[in-house]
């Protein structure tokens, strides 16, 4: 009976008792939600284009944001620095378009799949040639970016709200949004659904898929830009952060691989459900679950619906 | 049946040869395709017919021989090539874009011919939004034509396989070719779908003078539509002429029923 109560009563009465520990926490759920979801747009950007699990986004953070911080280093004032680097994003994007994917080209998904393994690794040592390996600063001040935090004296409590989390939410929703616009609405958005969906059928209606294979590696960059100035903001820049992107994982898991918005609310349901797991439920199993339990909620999650939450529903013909 | 076999040539392959590996899938075949006909190619299981579409559109390129395209010569083609000359093609087992709606697929088939730039699109203003009116126009005459309006909303990944196949048509329609390759485009159908799917190609030949070159199986389809017949088998052209004299030719039915002996 006890065990019962302390699963499944005890956590709610500490709620009710300490409300503003519960915002709190929700709180820094879905901002670390909203990394998550940022992380796992990038790979939903190039899965939808390409059928490919991008196992290089991770890293492609790390050089987004070594790179940024490299350029400021080197005498580049921030703005320019960011511009420089959206187009060394563009750059890599194009280099990935020639020298892994063009020559691959028709050959089986698991051997794109090993290939952006290899694209992390050289990314890895590429980005240690150039920057070094030692963990960096994020230039947050000059770019201009709100720093300090905002006291909100609510329910008899304290709730702290760090403003640059607040400017990466709406930094992450305007990406989102406007992505998913152009997806829609756009001819390039079609053409990249098409391709998506089938190489040959949109080779045969005249798209181009070396130039849609850019523009996704590109954009996925700039969103991988974006996730590092944000997550770097936080904490610092290391290649560390390469395996907090594995967290997309079950994010994707949760949302289905194909779903910009699915990416979005399973970002944000991973960062609240191990947020208050590790509160409330972690004290009885002696903590750390953090770690782990976004794999548990992808499990469940697959039990149910083995295509995720917003995934396309593949039916097959046998 | 139209009388456009007297026409000049639009298409024509050369003594195509194509292997894979050790597998001769296509050896020295040449045959032309006149503007304004019905070309069909037919053959038993494996005789190279999808391989011959595949080198029309550049999707194979050919170890050797000449495609000849309005009168100029190319050693192989580029898909991208033969999509922005009026070239375009369905696909054997259905290539649709499966998670978007017929709308979706049909109005890809319009990406060659906007010209508007993407951030004209993005702002839906302007001459991007008439643009875009316009080629929706143009797909809605389709859909009608196609008589799909039903389904238009609808993801195509959901329609039976009937119905796919004609939103494939759709799609190739969209493009405004010159020449259409349909591989075959009966299969999996029941009788009165292969009915409407023989109107729909007589009416895009008769109506718009569409060239068409189509594979297919069904030999009472080929005898119906076709203004001429080419015959391959084991990669080898084995007849040329109109289906009446085909259906007569002894190496066509030693090709189909095997020979004793």
């Amino acid at each position: 009976m006890d065990l019962l109560y302390l699963i499944f009563v005890d956590p709610f009465v500490q709620m009710g008792q300490a409300p503003d520990l519960l915002v709190q926490t929700l709180w820094d759920g879905l901002v670390s939600g909203v990394l998550y979801a940022l992380i796992a747009l990038g790979f939903v950007l190039i899965y939808k284009a390409s059928g490919v699990f991008n196992f290089a986004q991770g890293i492609m953070v790390v050089f987004a944001a070594l790179t940024l911080v490299g350029l400021y280093a080197a005498g580049i004032p921030a703005l320019p620095a960011l511009a420089l680097t959206v187009v060394i994003m563009l750059a890599l994007a194009v280099a990935i378009e020639r020298l892994v994917l063009r020559p691959l080209l028709n050959r089986p998904d698991i051997v794109l799949f090993m290939a952006t393994f290899g694209l992390t690794y050289f990314l890895i040592g590429f980005g240690q040639l150039l920057f070094g390996g030692e963990t960096k600063q994020m230039i947050t001040r000059q770019l201009h970016l709100p720093q300090g935090a905002i006291d909100l004296h609510i329910l008899d409590g304290l709730v702290t709200l760090q403003k640059i989390d607040i400017a990466a939410a709406v930094i992450a929703s305007v990406m989102v949004a406007s992505l998913a616009f152009v997806f829609q609405y756009t001819r390039i958005g079609r053409a990249l659904r098409a391709v998506a969906d089938s190489h040959r059928a949109a080779l045969s209606v005249g798209i181009s898929l070396n130039q849609i294979w850019v523009i996704v590696w590109f954009a996925a960059g700039v969103v991988a830009l974006a996730t590092g100035i944000m997550w770097g903001a936080r904490s610092e820049v290391s290649f560390a952060l390469e395996v907090v992107a594995l967290k997309a994982l079950p994010v994707l898991i949760l949302g289905g691989f194909t779903s910009i918005p699915g990416a979005i609310v399973g970002g944000l349901i991973i960062g609240l459900s191990e947020k208050l797991f590790e509160l409330y439920w972690g004290p009885l199993i002696g903590g750390g679950t953090e770690a782990w339990f976004a794999y548990v909620v992808a499990l469940i999650v697959l039990l149910f619906r083995p295509h995720g939450l917003f995934g396309e529903v593949i039916i097959e013909r046998i | 049946m139209t009388n456009a076999a007297a026409g000049e040539t639009l298409l024509a392959v050369e003594e195509i040869c194509l292997r894979f590996g050790g597998v001769q899938a296509l050896s020295e075949v040449s045959f032309d395709i006149k503007r304004g006909e019905i070309r069909a190619i037919i053959g038993p299981n494996g005789a190279g017919k999808t391989s011959m579409l595949n080198v029309i559109n550049g999707f194979y390129r050919p170890n050797r021989g000449v495609i000849r395209f309005r009168g100029q010569s190319f050693t192989r083609m580029r898909p991208g090539f033969a999509a922005r000359n009026g070239i375009a093609r369905t696909f054997q087992n259905v290539a649709l874009f499966r998670g978007m709606t017929t709308l979706d697929n049909l109005m890809t088939g319009r990406t060659l011919k906007m010209k508007r730039g993407f951030f004209w699109q993005l702002l839906r203003y302007g001459p991007a939004m008439d643009e875009e009116i316009e080629h929706r126009r143009a797909v809605e005459e389709i859909i009608d034509f196609l008589e799909i309006e039903a389904i238009r909303r609808v993801p195509v990944g959901r329609l039976p396989y009937g119905l796919q196949k004609r939103v494939e048509l759709g799609r190739a329609l969209a493009t405004e070719p010159e020449l259409l390759l349909l591989d075959e485009p009966m299969t999996g159908m029941n009788l009165e779908e292969k009915e409407d799917m023989c109107r729909f190609i007589l009416e895009v030949n008769a109506q718009f003078g569409m060239t068409i070159a189509l594979i297919e199986h069904d030999m009472g389809v080929v005898m119906d539509l076709s203004n001429r017949v080419v015959v391959l088998d084991y990669g080898r052209k084995i007849a040329d002429d109109a289906p009446a004299v085909v259906k007569q030719d002894p190496a066509v039915i030693a090709a189909y029923l095997g020979v004793a002996g």
